[in-house]
């Protein structure tokens, strides 16, 4: 019975613990032999060997919801006292010594906090998880295949069932995408719906920490604890988290759906088209009305994307520098009293050198990219530019949601690529978050769910789209459509 | 000269909230390195800033002190560059739309008032502090976040002593607000200066150069006037000025270039995304308006006014807001419709005592206090004891604690006013010092002065000085 504990949804542990079925240690040890039997395969986490010897024991306290549940926490969270690194050489051997406020509302909830972090794009930037220091992690699908990213570990962890469910952040669809190319749930709630504090920034105005989950049952679960106002983010919204568990009622009779005729054009792999269109009918079949709606900014988002993202980010990441932690080339390390920094010259030396050793050719690229939107004689043309086009990106949904509930979308152009097929092409690589950027530029939420599988037995993830602060609707639509498919029950063979 | 200064300030002033301006550190001065200090003002990965209120009371009260325009909605954003005094690489400031713009501060040269444009008035956070030694560099985080209004005049100051006057007024308005220390010593005042020359009559302002590292409003006026003969002679010799920084060494009097414009910093401002953009509402700014307090140049004129003070007297009074109010208060108590004998008691007798013991008026511990302090200033008034007996007394009363009144009940020290006890001393002086009186007589002026402070000397400094001269008179021009 132990041994297949792992495979349980957190809502059926939950109703297990609480029978007093089980207990949290017998849910916590089938998960870690779980995950020594399979990760060596699909790399999930980072820095596994240390932390799967350390025998941690749940917490149980009382009236908490998650009875000690493990949760898999992406690498750019920040937990006190555990390794917190972005998967990135610049921050090796961080142990930040406080937690995210996401932590501390998990732990508050009962939550066991899993040492080994799932593994991720360096910093969140990218969309394979191949730009990660420690090497990609695998779709448990089709282990030569990409889990997707910047969430790929967590993704990949949910769906080889190796973490019961896991946090995500999500900046440019880096929940959702590898959420659809591992077959999982992953959302990505509205700006300022879960508080950032402590979210290591990749770009501010558009990062959100969200769940990855089996179902939309245990994605409304960690919703419902992780989301509200915090006092230590100013960006955080000030207004009441419903019980996002109610809107799972398997009903969506009369909710009018909107299908943006700019998703559905050439680059969308005619697999995903025709399995986006199988589900949409199935939402039909199930009771929504749907229409074709127009988003005509959408050719710009990417680009808008780009610029402003990589623009936060350079700033974000300006700290990084080898003063107070993480790398510093030893040269410059005092205890070796060589090379000590006299002067100004030796500083700037050390300051190269430390970023150039320790940041990855992605993380660099984007850096040189954000410090040129923002220099001097290119701020109008390229930054401030960006902005009023996000502007209008923004006004495209607001119109649509005056006679929508919803807006539906396949969740990327492609199902999931082999590793090492579009690395060496960023711009290509840049494309494939086309379908999930606009949601954050906008501040919206956005849940993908599984809605199929290509002939080769890849995931296809289905994108719902609802105006700020309705997660409620994603829950309603995403829930029914799940509980009237079989996608969410079938698991890959590892 | 053929050359018109013109100088721009730009001040920093730290805010004395009790805690940073983004966090919940504390501000406190003096205390061990980064004992003060948190995730947030470390800049570690995951932090994020929380505006601190009061910080922008503070800097409200300053904005609308100086007149200024205050912005509606206004925004943070930040200013890009690294160094390892500032943790995050980047500081929160304001660049295009700050608290506030367009004030003015007026300044007065020998009576005349002269109008200083302010150009805008917003509000940042300061940087740490680097500690330099021989084998590497320490860096002390207590001071990182801590809230910093930066105040910029335009470049309208003409002289040193111009700058050195907008310094003074600036910080005396400050303080009276209550929002920092002012101390430059401290690092709670800051100051750099723009300078070029420019041919008298021409528009087009001359290069500038940006002046740094000056620690005292001397300072500044020292680097200024170093900084005009060096451009002087530059420009005299048909040398170019190069846009550049200097920095102040105190030690050898001179600037020392620092960076050339080519190697400015592009700061790539942008908005800060983490603190969202905010309203002042009018009834705000209504809010802390009220909640100024009658200014320096105000409170100077009404005690010229009212109390009947030179411009010289009460400017002194008003110099710090704290000994101002104790002042109005003994003022307003002295009974006598002539206010001026107590004005002159603050700023002589009291004034004197207070800064021989490095502290300020209000500070001063009189036993008895003011009530015992009035008496003692009437008395000297009245007559009953002499001016010199009364300062004597009030340094030895604040010295040993003891009442005015009970050292002048004890030593006897009534002054001698009634004619027949004088008559006797003024003999005995007369009889001892027959060269001097021999002086008078030949006609030495000094002489007369001379023989009073003999009989100052003989009645312990009791006699009246002016009844002993009138009396001395008579018996001299008795003496053939």
């Amino acid at each position: 019975m132990e041994r297949e504990l792992y495979k349980l949804t957190a809502h059926k542990l939950i109703e297990k613990l609480n029978k007093e079925e089980i207990t949290s240690q017998e849910a916590l040890n089938s998960l870690k032999n779980r995950i020594k039997e399979i990760d060596s395969r699909v790399r999930a986490y980072v820095r596994v060997e240390e932390s799967i010897k350390l025998a941690n024991s749940p917490t149980r306290q009382l009236a908490n919801i998650l009875n000690g549940i493990p949760i898999s926490i992406k690498d750019n969270i920040c937990t006190e006292g555990l390794n917190t690194e972005c998967c990135s050489k610049i921050l090796e051997g961080f142990k930040p010594p406080y937690d995210a406020t996401v932590i501390k509302k998990l732990k508050e909830a009962g939550a066991t906090i899993l040492e080994a972090k799932t593994n991720m794009d360096e910093f969140a930037f990218g969309s394979s998880t191949e730009n990660s220091f420690f090497g990609p992690t695998h779709n448990p699908w089709d282990l030569e295949c990409v889990p997707g990213g910047s969430s790929g570990g967590s993704a990949a962890a949910v769906a080889a069932e190796e973490a019961i469910f896991a946090l995500g952040s999500d900046t440019g669809g880096s929940i959702r995408q590898p959420a659809a190319f591992c077959g999982v749930v992953g959302l990505k709630p509205t700006y300022g719906r879960v508080s950032r504090y402590g979210l290591i920034a990749f770009a501010s105005s558009l990062d959100q920490i969200g769940p990855i989950t089996k179902d939309v049952k245990d994605c409304a679960i960690l919703m419902n604890v992780i989301s509200g106002h915090d006092p230590c983010d100013s960006t955080s919204a000030n207004i009441e988290v419903p019980d996002y568990t109610k809107s799972l009622h398997n009903d969506i009779k009369g909710i009018k759906i909107g299908i943006p005729k700019e998703y559905f054009i050439e680059g969308l792999d005619l697999e995903v088209k025709t399995i986006a269109e199988e589900a949409i009918d199935k939402l039909k079949d199930l009771g929504a009305a749907y229409k074709q709606v127009s988003l005509p900014h959408t050719e710009y988002a990417v680009p808008v994307y780009y610029i402003i993202a990589t623009a936060e980010a350079g700033s974000n990441l300006a700290r990084f520098d080898g003063v107070q932690y993480g790398y510093r080339n030893t040269q410059y390390l005092p205890a070796g009293r060589q090379g000590a920094i006299r002067n100004t010259q030796t500083l700037i030396d050390m300051y190269k050198q430390t970023r150039g050793e320790g940041f990855g050719e992605e993380a660099k690229r984007r850096i040189i990219l954000g410090t040129f939107v923002l220099s001097h004689g290119y701020y109008d043309a390229y930054y401030l530019r960006a902005l009023k086009v996000r502007t209008l990106i923004k006004q495209d949904f607001d119109e649509i949601f005056k006679e929508c509930d919803c807006i539906v979308t396949p969740t990327s152009p492609t199902p999931a690529f082999k590793i090492g097929e579009k690395a060496a092409d960023p711009l290509k690589m840049y494309l494939s978050d086309i379908y999930t950027i606009s949601a954050n530029l906008s501040g919206i939420p956005a849940i993908s769910i599984p809605c199929g599988f290509t002939r080769k037995g890849l995931p296809i993830g289905l994108q719902i789209l609802a105006k700020p602060f309705d997660e409620e609707m994603l829950f309603r639509v995403a829930y029914a459509y799940e509980q009237n498919t079989p996608w969410h029950t079938m698991k890959p063979k590892l | 000269m053929e050359y018109e200064v013109v100088i721009g300030l730009e001040v920093h002033v730290q805010l004395k909230t009790k805690t940073k301006a983004f966090c919940g550190c504390s501000t406190e001065f003096g205390k061990e390195p980064n004992s003060q200090a948190c995730p947030v003002c470390l800049g570690f990965p995951g932090s994020l800033p929380v505006l601190n209120k009061v910080a922008l009371d503070y800097a409200l009260r300053v904005a609308l002190a100086l007149s200024c325009q205050v912005q509606e909605c206004t925004k943070f954003d930040r200013k890009n560059y690294f160094y390892p005094d500032l943790p995050k690489n980047y500081q929160i400031s304001q660049y295009d739309l700050p608290l506030s713009m367009n004030g003015f501060l007026d300044i007065y040269i020998e009576g005349k008032a002269k109008h200083i444009d302010i150009r805008r008035v917003h509000l940042e956070e300061d940087a740490g502090k680097l500690i330099h030694r021989d084998e590497a560099s320490l860096v002390d985080f207590n001071r990182t976040g801590i809230p910093l209004l930066e105040i910029v005049s335009e470049p309208q100051l003409n002289s040193s002593q111009e700058a050195y006057e907008y310094l003074t007024t600036l910080k005396n308005i400050i303080e009276y607000l209550d929002v920092s220390d002012c101390d430059m010593e401290k690092g709670s005042l800051r100051c750099d200066a723009n300078i070029s020359l420019k041919k008298k009559g021409v528009q087009e302002l001359g290069t500038k150069t940006e002046l740094k590292n000056m620690n005292s409003f001397k300072a500044v006026k020292d680097a200024l006037e170093f900084e005009i003969e060096r451009q002087t002679e530059l420009l005299g010799d048909g040398e170019p000025i190069i846009q550049e920084t200097r920095l102040w060494d105190e030690k050898e009097a001179q600037t020392v270039s620092m960076r050339t414009k080519e190697e400015a910093h592009d700061y790539r401002y942008f908005p800060e995304p983490d603190l969202t953009p905010f309203i002042i509402s009018q009834d705000k700014i209504e809010e802390i308006k009220k909640a100024i307090p009658e200014l320096p140049r105000e409170k100077m004129l009404r005690f010229m006014r009212d109390y009947g003070l030179s411009e010289y007297d009460a400017k002194i009074l008003v110099s710090s807001r704290k000994d101002a109010e104790y002042a109005e208060n003994l003022i307003t108590a002295y009974p006598n419709e002539d206010k001026k004998p107590m004005a002159n008691w603050l700023i002589g007798p009291l004034a004197s005592l207070a800064s021989a013991s490095n502290i300020s008026i209000s500070e001063v511990k009189i036993p008895g206090g003011g009530r015992e302090f009035i008496n003692l200033v009437n008395f000297a008034e009245e007559g009953k004891i002499s001016l010199l007996v009364a300062k004597s007394v009030l340094a030895e009363s604040v010295t040993s604690q003891k009442l005015a009144s009970e050292i002048i009940q004890e030593k006897n020290l009534f002054q001698i006013s009634d004619a027949e006890t004088l008559d006797n001393i003024i003999e005995e002086v007369i009889k001892e010092n027959a060269k001097s009186v021999n002086d008078y007589k030949t006609g030495k002026g000094n002489a007369l002065m001379f023989l009073v402070g003999q009989a100052m000397k003989k009645s312990q400094g009791k006699a009246n000085p002016r009844v002993a001269q009138e009396i001395l008179k008579k018996y001299l021009e008795k003496i053939s």
